[in-house]
C-alpha cells in the first residue's frame, strides 16, 4: 500500500537514513561527553566519535580529515567561506565574483560585504542554467579574490563546470569556492580532481540529521585561511568556535560514508526512475523541462506546465510533497529567481514543479507521482481561460492585461 | 498553506465551468486580472432581456485554489440574480462565504472586479451607460 502523501522534495532536505540514526543514538546519552573536555573519558570518547567521522566527512570530498571545519550546515558554511576570505584577503582585494542562480546564503552574505564595501560581480546564466566561462574569464581583475559558485544549483540541478571555473579562478589568483550542498553524496565531488579550495556542505541533503554541516578549506597549494565569524573557545582550529555537535556529526559522518559507498548504484537507479517521471510528464502539451538537461543531478528534475497557475497545481497535487517555482503565498507574488535568471516568463516560472528523488523512492510512489500530475495538469487546464484562448491559436501578448 | 472546506469543495468540484456565446448580445464577458501576476479570470453572464435577469453564468480561471473558489462561488450566486443585485454582490461577502485569509483577499476583488466587468460588457453591447467601477 502506498502512504500518502508521498515525499519528492528531497533537494529540500532528506529523510535521516536508519543506518545513519542508529549510529547517532548512543551519543545522546551513554557517549555524551564534549568533545573539547581533556580531562576525562567522558571527553575522549567524544573526541574519539568526532575524530572517526571527520574522516568520513572528508573522505566523500577527497579532502583530508584537518581541512573540515564543522558548522551547523551549509548557510553558515558558505558565510564563513565568503566572509572568512573577504576579510582575510582584504589586503590582496576586494572583488568577488558569483552567480545570479546561487542560494541566498551566497547572495545575500555578497549583499551584505557589498555594504561593507565589497565589490561583487553577479554572473548572468545562459538558458539552460550553466555559467557562460568566457564571461567568466572577462570579470576577472588583478583585485579578484574570491569565485564562488555552486557545484548544483538547488532548483534545478544543473552541474556547473567546477574544474573548467577553478581553473580561470587560480589562473588570476583568486580562490574558489563552491556550495555542494545539492552535489555531496550524489556525484563526484573531489576536491583535488576539481581544484576546489573552499567547498560547503551539509548532512541534512545526503540522508544525515539537520543542524550540522562543514566547510572544506584547503591546507596544501594553497594554504587557505579563513578569518572566524564566531568568537570563542576557538574550536575547530579556530576558524569556527562553539561546542562540537557529536552525535550530528556522528552521523554527518555516517550519511557521507553511505553516500561515498551507495553513490553509483543510488544514481544509476535514480536517474532512470527520474528520466521515467520527466519523459511522461513532458508527453503533455506545452510542458518545459528547466535546465541543461545533460549536466545536472541524477535525482531530480524541474518542469514548466504552461497555462496553468503554480499555486494552483500544487493545490491538485495535493499528495506529493514537491516544490513550486511560484511563491504565491507570499504577499511578493515574486516567481522564483533562479528560473527567471534562466529566461523564463513570469508564468512558465509559476507554473513550475520540482520533482527531488531520494534512496527510498519507488517505481510505485513515481506511478502515483506521474498520474496525479497528469490528472492536474489537464483539469487546470480545462478551467484556465488562457488554455482556451492558445487553443484558439489567441497571442496571449497581444491583450492588454490589467494589471493588479 | 490550509484551505478552507468550502475553497477545497470549490476547487474540487467547480460550479458552472465553460463558456458562452461571447458573441451574443445577451451574453456579457469580464476577462480581468494578468498571467503575470498569476491570476486570470473570465466570467460571462447570458442575460434574459426580458426580465434583465441572469439566467445562466460561466466562468473559466488561471489561478490559486481561492481564485478558482471565488470565480466558481460568483457563478453560483449570479444565476437567477437581476443584473441590479448582481451588482451587489461585493467582494468581502465572497470573503465570509469562503474563509479567505487576508493574502487571498485579492482574489475576491478579483471576481467582484469579474462580475462588473462582464455586466458592463453587457450593457456597452446593448448600449446601456456601463456603470462605474471604483
Amino acid at each position: 500500500m502506498l502512504k500518502l502523501p508521498i515525499y519528492l522534495d528531497n533537494n529540500a532536505t532528506t529523510p535521516v537514513d536508519p543506518r545513519v540514526l542508529q549510529d547517532m543514538l548512543p551519543y545522546f546519552t551513554d557517549v555524551f561527553g564534549n568533545a573539547a573536555s581533556r580531562n576525562h573519558p567522558f571527553g575522549w570518547k567524544a573526541e574519539e566519535a568526532v575524530d572517526y567521522a571527520r574522516e568520513q566527512v572528508a573522505q566523500v570530498i577527497g579532502a583530508s580529515e584537518k581541512e573540515i571545519i564543522f558548522t551547523s550546515g551549509a548557510t553558515e558554511s558558505n558565510n564563513l567561506a565568503i566572509k572568512g576570505v573577504y576579510e582575510m584577503y582584504a589586503e590582496k582585494g576586494n572583488h568577488i565574483i558569483t552567480l545570479t542562480t546561487e542560494h541566498k546564503a551566497v547572495l545575500d552574505t555578497c549583499k551584505h560585504l557589498e555594504k561593507m564595501g565589497a565589490d561583487i560581480t553577479y554572473l548572468s546564466v545562459k538558458g539552460d542554467g550553466m555559467i557562460d566561462l568566457a564571461e567568466l574569464e572577462a570579470a576577472m581583475k588583478p583585485t579578484t579574490i574570491l569565485v564562488s559558485v555552486m557545484f548544483a544549483n538547488n532548483e534545478i540541478g544543473v552541474i556547473q563546470p567546477i574544474k573548467e571555473i577553478a581553473a580561470i579562478a587560480h589562473k588570476h589568483g583568486a580562490l574558489f569556492h563552491t556550495d555542494a550542498t545539492q552535489a555531496v553524496g550524489k556525484v563526484n565531488t573531489d576536491v583535488n580532481e576539481f581544484g576546489i579550495d573552499l567547498l560547503s556542505y551539509t548532512a541534512h541533503k545526503m540522508y544525515g540529521p539537520k543542524g550540522i554541516g562543514a566547510l572544506y578549506v584547503r591546507r596544501k597549494n594553497p594554504r587557505v585561511k579563513v578569518t572566524a565569524q564566531m568568537d570563542g573557545g576557538g574550536h575547530e582550529r579556530g576558524m569556527r568556535s562553539g561546542t562540537l555537535n557529536v552525535p550530528g556529526i556522528v552521523g554527518f559522518g555516517k550519511a557521507c560514508e553511505l553516500a561515498r559507498l551507495e553513490m553509483n548504484q543510488d544514481a544509476a537507479r535514480l536517474s532512470k526512475m527520474r528520466d521515467r517521471l520527466e519523459n511522461s510528464l513532458l508527453e503533455l502539451e506545452e510542458s518545459y523541462l528547466n535546465g541543461n538537461k545533460e549536466h545536472r543531478l541524477p535525482h531530480c528534475t524541474n518542469i514548466s506546465f504552461k497555462y496553468v497557475e503554480g499555486e494552483g497545481l500544487m493545490m491538485g497535487v495535493k499528495d506529493i510533497a514537491v516544490s513550486s517555482g511560484s511563491a504565491c503565498t507570499s504577499a511578493s507574488l515574486e516567481p522564483s529567481y533562479v528560473l527567471k535568471a534562466l529566461g523564463l516568463d513570469d508564468e512558465l516560472a509559476h507554473s513550475s514543479l520540482r520533482f527531488g528523488l531520494s534512496r527510498f523512492s519507488t517505481d510505485e510512489e513515481i506511478d502515483f507521482a506521474i498520474n496525479q500530475t497528469k490528472e492536474a495538469v489537464t483539469k487546470l487546464r480545462e478551467m484556465s481561460p488562457l488554455w482556451e484562448m492558445f487553443k484558439e491559436g489567441i497571442d496571449l501578448k497581444s491583450i492588454a492585461w490589467a494589471e493588479h | 498553506m490550509a484551505y478552507s472546506e468550502k475553497v477545497i469543495d470549490h476547487y474540487s468540484n467547480p460550479r458552472n465551468i465553460g463558456t458562452l456565446d461571447k458573441s451574443k448580445n445577451n451574453v456579457g464577458t469580464g476577462l480581468v486580472g494578468a498571467p503575470e501576476c498569476g491570476d486570470v479570470m473570465r466570467l460571462q453572464i447570458e442575460v434574459d432581456d426580458a426580465t434583465g435577469t441572469i439566467t445562466d453564468a460561466k466562468f473559466k480561471t488561471f489561478g490559486c485554489g481561492s481564485a478558482i473558489a471565488s470565480s466558481s462561488l460568483a457563478t453560483e450566486w449570479l444565476k437567477g440574480k437581476s443584473i441590479d443585485d448582481a451588482l451587489k454582490i461585493d467582494n468581502m461577502d465572497i470573503v465570509e462565504e469562503l474563509a479567505l485569509p487576508p493574502v487571498k483577499i485579492h482574489c475576491s476583488v478579483l471576481a467582484e472586479d469579474a462580475i462588473k466587468a462582464a455586466i458592463n460588457d453587457y450593457r456597452t453591447k446593448n448600449n446601456l451607460t456601463p456603470i462605474e467601477v471604483h
